[in-house]
């Protein structure tokens, strides 16, 4: 009989997030010689942190709660975009005052909310379809939020806010220009926000899976009548998950948002929602340790290929293929399973195989 | 929403654990009672006038030959069907356009003719699932890690150890449900069903696959269990030694219909059962 | 009234196109169960081999189709084998991420040989236009010859599954794989043959597409391919007529929507129909209701 691996050892997640945290902040101090970050590495800090978001919480819907979402880069777009308006509205409003840390935190929570928002109204209609047919309507909202994105415009005059549907004659400074997108972002992301960022969604997400709403939500996953006949909600707790993950996704949107000095709603395409979702998968469906690993290390991965040149992502995708194709290799399979047979065996390196 | 299910307390009965959960009246009108029911599936129907009644502490078999309809039976009274004919009772209240999970709460569970566990989790994680609507706390307790959040893991893990030590299974708890063997897998799913404190345990066979000692034993077990806690049982069972060995009342479905109901004795005299078994002659 | 008709016409021609990529998508969903990703990346190599026979080779364009149809083909078949094959046992989110990176090798590979600039795709089917109503109307062969082709493909497809060995025995594998086996069925030949009909329509699909919007880019397939996907889904996953019904109802939805309700929100209401459809019937249009079994 198998014994059963208690997920419970998130502290080595915790502490390897903290860790890498800090050998970056080490490195970008500069202060130890040969320790050095690369100009383009510095640029992918935040995208890194703002990626793991994603695919952790994507990973909650996929994998946690079992439901394939194509979509979810739509709810990064809805946070992004509430998250700019909230603090490019205050920073025009009120240009004397100095608020930049409280138009970030506003920025968050706002791009939270609204994504988590657009989560519940979302998945009313998608939660009620199963499978393939849930995953291509998420597809299709999130084309569907990308499109209304690209028809609204919102202006500050003073201190009013204006809002037109596909008509950019508003008066006063443009904040979100339909598909010319948010120009002139006042840039607030910092690699330490993302960090706390990563921490906030590790902490919710952990601790919901190991919690009772979390085994309510696997319950459903694994066997839905099942779930059913011992009375648990299905709606609510599918909705719960999903708009969990949504308003996660909407945080995350807020942060890349505010590090761009501009950005269309282009930037969430369908490709984003893919790329997500191959983080998920690479990382380990379920598997929230290796949603962060993966999602870092897939960031980092085109930099280091950049020598290769036009090359890169022809690499990047033949390593895709034949990842996939390896992990479903049942002669590959064992082998990696013997190996981590022995590593378990060795009571100092039980959880390094990540 | 969810209306907490609330048991008066009339004859008191001890609850197996202390403080945890509420004590359950075991006098008064039956667990369980139907009237007409039936359900058609696009002009075939499957069921019909299936009337049953079955009292607080009382165990019931269901039988009959393959295809007879025991199993829709079943998804009926735990309304995975909507019945198209005829009512449902439990604990005296109309089930009429419940659903599943209402139904749960009203008192009635259920194992699987198909095992249907959470066959990833633990054993004892399964049977926290069970316990979901029994010891509960908040969702966002469970994210902040309040105290509410410990106390309520606490009493669930307790509770589950206690009720999977009906089966003597304390000491599986940690192993991973579906590697179970499949006997056990079976009486998890018991186990995982009584934890929804039910009045009404509805077992689908629950002695397939079992060897003759282990099929004795979970006779004994479920004596033991209406016993400790004071509940009705109905069971499906094809086997024919257990069924009459301690069902008080037995119901025989054939082509959706009950063709006969009664004692052990009975049923076992009846010639209409004979028939419909060995079939003697051509059934209409 | 005039123009009405005109989008009319511009809507059936562009959803015969849809309906010609949602058979591969469905024929393939059909038989493997799986969201084949790089379908629309396979209609993207259809028109740059077309592209090339006719701009480079100068071939004319009836060998140019040809050419296409046979590389989309093999191309398919050889993609079966390498990417899906393996993974049949494994989970279909396996395969869609396979899938995925094939959508992404074939559009790299496209990228290093005919690079990111747009090409300018000269019609393959234009023979000039017909004009009515005092020149009020223009018709474009190109609007024609999609319809046409679209027509006789649902149909020599309609019989080549209802009536030929192979088209049996491919709607028995998609019925029941194991099942099919057991019958004598070469399965992997039989799944190989849907690849390869899905990707030879792609090839057709790319030619008819670029020559009604004449911009040929490595990712000229993807949305597309996508949109051809929800029409598959809208008229019933697995079914013919259903594709054909989706695609065309897709293509008019987007045409009719960008002419009266708004050019940027064409997309959106394609979209928002297709979820519309969804929650009312949760198969598609002409699918089939599955029950599960307690």
């Amino acid at each position: 009989m198998m014994k059963y691996k208690k997920p419970s050892r998130n502290f080595i997640t915790y502490a390897g997030v903290i860790l890498v945290f800090l050998l970056c902040e080490l490195a970008l101090s500069g202060a130890v010689p040969f320790f050095k970050m690369t100009r383009s590495l510095k640029g992918q800090l935040v995208p890194i942190c703002v990626y793991i978001v994603m695919a952790v919480s994507l990973n909650l819907t996929v994998g946690i709660s079992g439901e394939l979402s194509l979509g979810h880069a739509g709810f990064m777009s809805v946070g992004a975009f509430s998250g700019i308006l909230v603090s490019q509205y205050l920073l025009f409003a009120f240009p004397d005052a100095n608020l930049e840390v409280l138009r970030l935190i506003l920025a968050l929570v706002a791009g939270g909310l609204f994504a988590g928002i657009a989560g519940v109204l979302i998945g009313i209609p998608v939660l009620r379809l199963r499978g393939d047919y849930l995953a291509i309507v998420t597809l299709a909202f999130g084309e569907i939020i990308r499109n209304l994105i690209n028809c609204i415009y919102f202006s500050v005059d003073g201190r009013d806010l204006n809002f037109a549907f596909l008509n950019p004659n508003l008066p006063g400074k443009l904040l979100i220009n339909g598909p010319m997108g948010a120009t002139g972002i006042k840039k607030l992301a910092t690699f330490e926000v993302g960090f706390l960022l990563v921490m906030f969604t590790l902490i919710v997400v952990l601790n919901l899976i190991n919690s009772r709403s979390g085994r309510a939500i696997m319950a459903i996953r694994d066997n839905r009548i099942a779930a059913e006949s011992v009375g648990i909600n299905v709606t609510k707790y599918r909705m719960l998950a999903f708009v969990i993950s949504a308003a996660l996704a909407g945080m995350a949107g807020a942060l890349y948002g505010l590090n761009f000095s501009q950005i269309q709603a282009v930037k969430f395409k369908f490709d984003t929602s893919i790329l997500v979702l191959v983080f998920v998968v690479l990382g380990g469906i379920g598997n929230i340790r290796g949603s962060v690993i993966a999602a870092t290390v897939l960031t980092v991965l085109p930099e280091m290929l950049r020598q290769f040149g036009d090359y890169r992502m022809l690499i990047y995708a033949i390593v895709l293929i034949l990842v996939m194709l390896a992990s479903n290799n049942p002669m590959i399979k064992s082998m990696l399973s013997s190996i981590i047979d022995v590593f378990k065996r060795n009571p100092d390196k039980e959880g390094k195989d990540a | 929403m969810s209306q907490k299910f609330k048991r008066q307390p009339v004859k008191m009965v001890p609850a197996p654990s202390y403080g945890i959960l509420p004590e359950r009246d075991v006098t008064s009108r039956p667990v369980l009672e139907t009237r007409n029911l039936g359900i058609d599936f696009g002009g075939l129907r499957a069921v019909e006038d299936f009337n049953l009644v079955i009292g607080k502490t009382e165990i019931a078999g269901l039988i009959g030959p393959n295809g007879a309809g025991k199993t829709t039976v079943f998804n009926l009274l735990t309304k995975v069907y909507q019945p198209t004919m005829g009512t449902v009772l439990i604990n005296g209240r109309d089930t009429a356009g419940m659903t599943t999970v209402q139904a749960n709460k009203l008192g009635i569970a259920r194992t699987f003719q198909n095992i249907r566990l959470f066959g990833n989790m633990s054993v004892e994680d399964n049977v926290r699932i069970g316990l979901h609507n029994q010891i509960g706390y908040s969702t966002a307790s469970g994210i902040l890690r309040l105290p509410s959040f410990w106390k309520g893991e606490r009493d669930q893990h307790e509770r589950a150890l206690e009720l999977l030590s009906i089966f003597d299974m304390q000491d599986l708890s940690n192993h991973q449900a579906g590697s179970l063997p499949y006997g056990a897998q079976r009486r998890l799913e018991i186990v995982r069903a009584l934890a929804t404190n039910p009045s009404l345990l509805l077992l689908d066979e629950p002695a397939a696959g079992m060897n003759p000692h282990e099929t004795e034993e979970l006779m004994e077990n479920i004596a033991k269990i209406r016993d400790k806690f004071k509940i009705a049982i109905l069971l499906i069972e094809h086997d024919m030694n257990l069924v009459m060995g301690i069902c008080e009342g037995i119901c025989v479905l054939n082509y959706g219909r009950i063709i006969a109901k009664g004692t052990a004795e009975e049923i076992q005299n009846n010639p209409v059962v004979i028939e419909a078994y060995l079939g003697k002659q051509k059934e209409g | 009234m005039i123009q009405f008709l005109s989008y009319l016409l511009n809507g059936i021609s562009l959803g015969s196109v849809y309906a010609i990529i949602a058979l591969g998508y469905s024929m393939v969903y059909g038989i493997a169960k799986m969201l084949n990703f790089a379908h629309g990346d396979v209609i993207m190599i259809g028109a740059y081999i077309s592209f090339c026979a006719i701009q480079y080779w100068n071939l004319p364009p009836a060998i140019a189709i040809v050419l296409a149809i046979l590389v989309c083909t093999v191309l398919g078949i050889v993609i079966e084998r390498l990417a899906y094959k393996p993974l049949r046992q494994a989970t279909s989110l396996s395969v869609l991420i396979t899938a995925i990176g094939v959508s992404w090798l074939l559009q790299n590979i496209a990228l290093l040989i005919w690079g990111a600039n747009p090409k300018s795709y000269q019609s393959l089917v234009g023979f000039g236009s017909l004009t009515l109503f005092d020149g009020q109307l223009h018709i474009t062969s190109e609007t024609f010859i999609t319809i046409a082709a679209n027509i006789v493909i649902m149909i020599a497809l309609t019989l080549f599954t209802g009536k030929t060995k192979m088209g049996k025995a491919m709607r028995a594998v998609s019925e029941d794989k194991g099942a099919a086996e057991l019958m004598g069925i070469n399965v992997n030949a039989t799944i190989s043959m849907t690849f390869a009909i899905g990707s030879g329509l792609a090839a057709i699909a790319g030619v008819l597409l670029c020559s009604a919007y004449p911009v040929l880019m490595p990712t000229t397939g993807s949305m597309p391919g996508i949109k051809a996907f929800t029409a598959a889904v809208f008229g019933g996953i697995g079914s013919i007529p259903g594709a054909l019904i989706g695609g065309i109802l897709l293509g008019l939805i987007e045409i009719m929507g960008k002419a009266y309700v708004s050019t940027e929100l064409g997309d959106a209401l394609v979209f928002a129909v297709l979820i519309i459809v969804l929650l009312v019937k949760p198969t598609g249009l002409l699918g089939k209701k599955i029950h599960e079994k307690v």
